[in-house]
């Protein structure tokens, strides 16, 4: 398709990372019928966060999808198909601020307890939860994608019990509208 | 008033003269609303399977223009409206199906004839509404409505629970007009695409017009005319498109795509501008997306969005009603002339038209020859899916729109019988008839009821070829005549089933008995009469272009 001068865009195949903040109605349904439509499409959905907005009627879906531009235009014209969609913004070049938060339980003994806690400040990341005779411990992490991955690449060395990590929300920086 | 009563003073306001359906027990608050006295004004058709409830609603809302409505109880009732639904979809018919659904307090509790149709049809509907408090109904209704016949027509649910259809409304009040906010639907084209499109028309030198089901829904024929006219470029058309521009024109090449003209696939081959009407590039009508209109810039005037850019991109997108675009683009444009371009599609026209082997035999194409001789041309024509189908589309000559209904998108078997009855009930003037296939006919052949007591008659050609005959064409082209469920056998006798029903059969196994079973049938008024016509399993349909392949594979009839 690519060497096709008549193809749809495809902005050289390469997969990048789209954010885009999805505004629907509050109502019963709606978030069944925007992922039941990345399914049917095969869109995926690398992260999806679901919550109120300042108007009670509304509710926003902020997404992140990987793919090329083709495939980032036709998740918006098809979700804009959707009654339910009031409007979606594509953040991909806007700048934005992120966060996304991690809980981390991690197997803590007296030996290594402060050097886990040692690492959560690195992190900004605070100790949520210490239960001693149990030697578990849980850390909480908040920020962008970037740095929760980095805190979760160094406690690779400790014994990870469980993990969750919420999806990512977002907000323009300024007075343009997310 | 209750809920379901509300529901059918809806329906009366949006001037629902029809609703097909079979009742049942969520759905019988429903029923007892269309019995009452101020329903009188509906005509309620009982049919025979739910399926073809929505198939004849789909018929007669594309043959009318009109919203087609289709009603059914919950569980099975529901589920088996979901392929009439997915069909409706598929070919953007506006369609508004309302089903029974169990009492709020135990939907999702597995009761009895309960299945979740607004979850199971979520991907085949443009939008679905459940009434959770019977003074929503209005509203929705008219929403529904408002839905299904605006932008891109297409499919609305609204599944009823039984205890929301028998609970009292405070007040009816129907309102005038809905407001979405996520539902807007642009019609006209902005006047800057239309000036790109209009210079990219002046400049071309072998313009073609590939014109599709979104020219028939926006009424636009007249204004394809004009503009045909007036820049004197070809015309192709889709299956869903045929009759959007009439086959008298010279300039019309009938169909395109895998069983279309060669012709129409030559001149999409050789064009430098294609300007692409209410299609969305099926791969039917593409193949090899790469190789489709190689040597061409693409004006693509599109209501729908999600199909600019989707499989080909245009050059210049007209996101609007194909109407007021047409009208636009005819206005911009400079009048032109392409004599070298008009020589060669007629001369193209002229070597290699439509042609079928004629040894004495019985042949499927001289049916329809015959058929549109001794209809004029004039009748309302709704087919099956498969062979018979390809053959209609390309020798019955169309001339107007809303003339040719046939399942496109889906490619539903079994569409053809309600939807010709649909299309009676929507023109019971008009002689319809349908032609379809032993496999296809069977499979919605139980509406010979609906025809009889409704007394809706249509005439029936049942192509018989006692096989799944396009399955068997691709086994024989492809899978090295390794037949593999395509054989039907010759049971029943349609001549006697047919009869059983109170039609008329007759069966027609040689050339010279067609056009007297054909004058038959036509002398017949008050019944629906079927004609069996036994023809050779053989008969391949041509030109074929094998899926995914180009016009440069093109597969022609084979000379002998």
């Amino acid at each position: 398709m690519s060497n096709n001068p008549h193809s749809v865009k495809n902005g050289n195949g390469s997969l990048r990372k789209h954010t885009i903040s999805v505004l629907v109605e509050n109502k019963p349904g709606v978030l069944a019928r925007v992922s039941s439509l990345f399914a049917r499409r095969g869109f995926n959905i690398a992260s999806l966060a679901v919550s109120s907005t300042e108007d009670s009627e509304i509710s926003r879906m902020t997404i992140v999808t990987q793919g090329d531009e083709g495939h980032l235009e036709q998740v918006i014209k098809q979700l804009n198909k959707l009654i339910d969609v009031i409007t979606i913004l594509d953040h991909t070049e806007d700048d934005l601020i992120s966060r996304e938060v991690a809980l981390v339980k991690v197997h803590a003994t007296v030996d290594n307890r402060s050097e886990i806690m040692q690492l959560a400040t690195v992190f900004r990341g605070e100790v949520v939860s210490l239960s001693p005779r149990e030697e578990t411990m849980i850390l909480e992490v908040t920020g962008e994608e970037d740095k929760i991955e980095a805190f979760l690449e160094s406690l690779s060395k400790f014994k990870v019990i469980e993990m969750v990590r919420t999806g990512k929300i977002a907000l323009v920086r300024g007075k343009r509208m997310t | 008033m209750n809920g379901a009563e509300a529901v059918v003073e809806s329906l009366k306001r949006e001037g629902v003269k029809h609703i097909f359906g079979i009742s049942g027990g969520a759905a019988l608050p429903l029923y007892d609303a269309l019995v009452q006295p101020t329903a009188k004004d509906i005509t309620n058709i009982l049919v025979r399977h739910e399926q073809a409830a929505a198939h004849m609603a789909e018929g007669y809302a594309r043959s009318s223009g009109r919203v087609g409505v289709c009603i059914a109880t919950s569980g099975p009732g529901a589920t088996n409206l979901v392929t009439g639904i997915a069909d409706s979809v598929l070919d953007s018919t506006p369609l508004v199906a309302i089903t029974g659904q169990v009492a709020t307090r135990v939907i999702g509790t597995d009761a009895f004839q309960e299945s979740d149709i607004i979850g199971i049809t979520m991907p085949i509907v443009k939008h679905s509404f459940q009434p959770r408090s019977p003074d929503e109904i209005p509203w929705m209704i008219k929403a529904a409505f408002h839905i299904a016949s605006t932008g891109r027509p297409g499919p609305v649910l609204v599944d009823m629970p039984k205890d929301i259809s028998e609970a009292k409304l405070k007040e009816f009040i129907y309102p005038e007009e809905v407001h979405l906010r996520g539902y807007k639907v642009t019609r006209e084209a902005a006047s800057a695409d239309i000036e790109k499109a209009a210079e990219l028309v002046d400049k071309a030198k072998k313009p073609l017009l590939y014109v599709g089901g979104g020219l028939v829904s926006t009424d636009a024929h007249n204004e394809l005319l004009a503009l045909v006219d007036k820049i004197e470029a070809p015309v192709t058309t889709t299956l869903m498109g045929r009759g959007a521009f009439p086959d008298s024109h010279p300039m019309c090449l009938n169909m395109l795509g895998m069983h279309g003209t060669a012709y129409a696939n030559w001149a999409v081959r050789d064009c430098d501008l294609l300007i692409a009407l209410g299609v969305r590039f099926d791969d039917r009508v593409t193949g090899n997306l790469a190789r489709f209109a190689p040597n061409a810039k693409v004006i693509h005037v599109e209501i729908d969005p999600a199909e600019i850019h989707k499989n080909r991109y245009a050059e210049v997108a007209i996101q609007a009603d194909a109407k007021d675009a047409l009208k636009k683009l005819h206005d911009a444009v400079k009048p032109a002339k392409h004599p070298e371009w008009r020589q060669q599609v007629l001369q193209w026209k002229e070597e290699q038209p439509l042609r079928y082997k004629k040894d004495g035999t019985l042949k499927p194409q001289y049916i329809l020859q015959e058929l549109a001789d001794i209809t004029r041309g004039e009748a309302i024509l709704t087919t099956d899916v498969g062979q018979h189908q390809m053959w209609a589309a390309q020798y019955y000559p169309f001339n107007r729109p809303r003339q040719f209904l046939t399942s496109g998108g889906l490619g539903t078997m079994g569409f053809g019988l309600p939807a010709a009855l649909g299309a009676k009930f929507a023109n019971p003037d008009q002689e319809v008839w349908l032609v379809s296939g032993d496999g296809s006919f069977q499979m919605h052949l139980q509406e010979l009821a609906t025809s009889m007591i409704y007394q809706k008659p249509v005439k029936i050609a049942l192509f018989n070829n006692q096989h799944l005959g396009m399955v068997k064409q691709w086994q024989d082209m492809f899978y090295g005549e390794r037949y593999s469920g395509v054989q039907l056998k010759n049971v029943p006798n349609f001549k006697k089933l047919a009869e059983a029903y109170g039609a008329v059969g007759i069966t027609v196994n040689k050339p010279e008995e067609v056009r007297p079973a054909m004058e038959k049938a036509r002398e017949v008024d008050d019944r629906t009469v079927l004609i069996d016509f036994h023809y050779d399993p053989k008969e391949h349909v041509y030109p074929m272009i094998p899926s995914g392949m180009s016009v440069d594979e093109m597969r022609l009839q084979p000379d002998e």
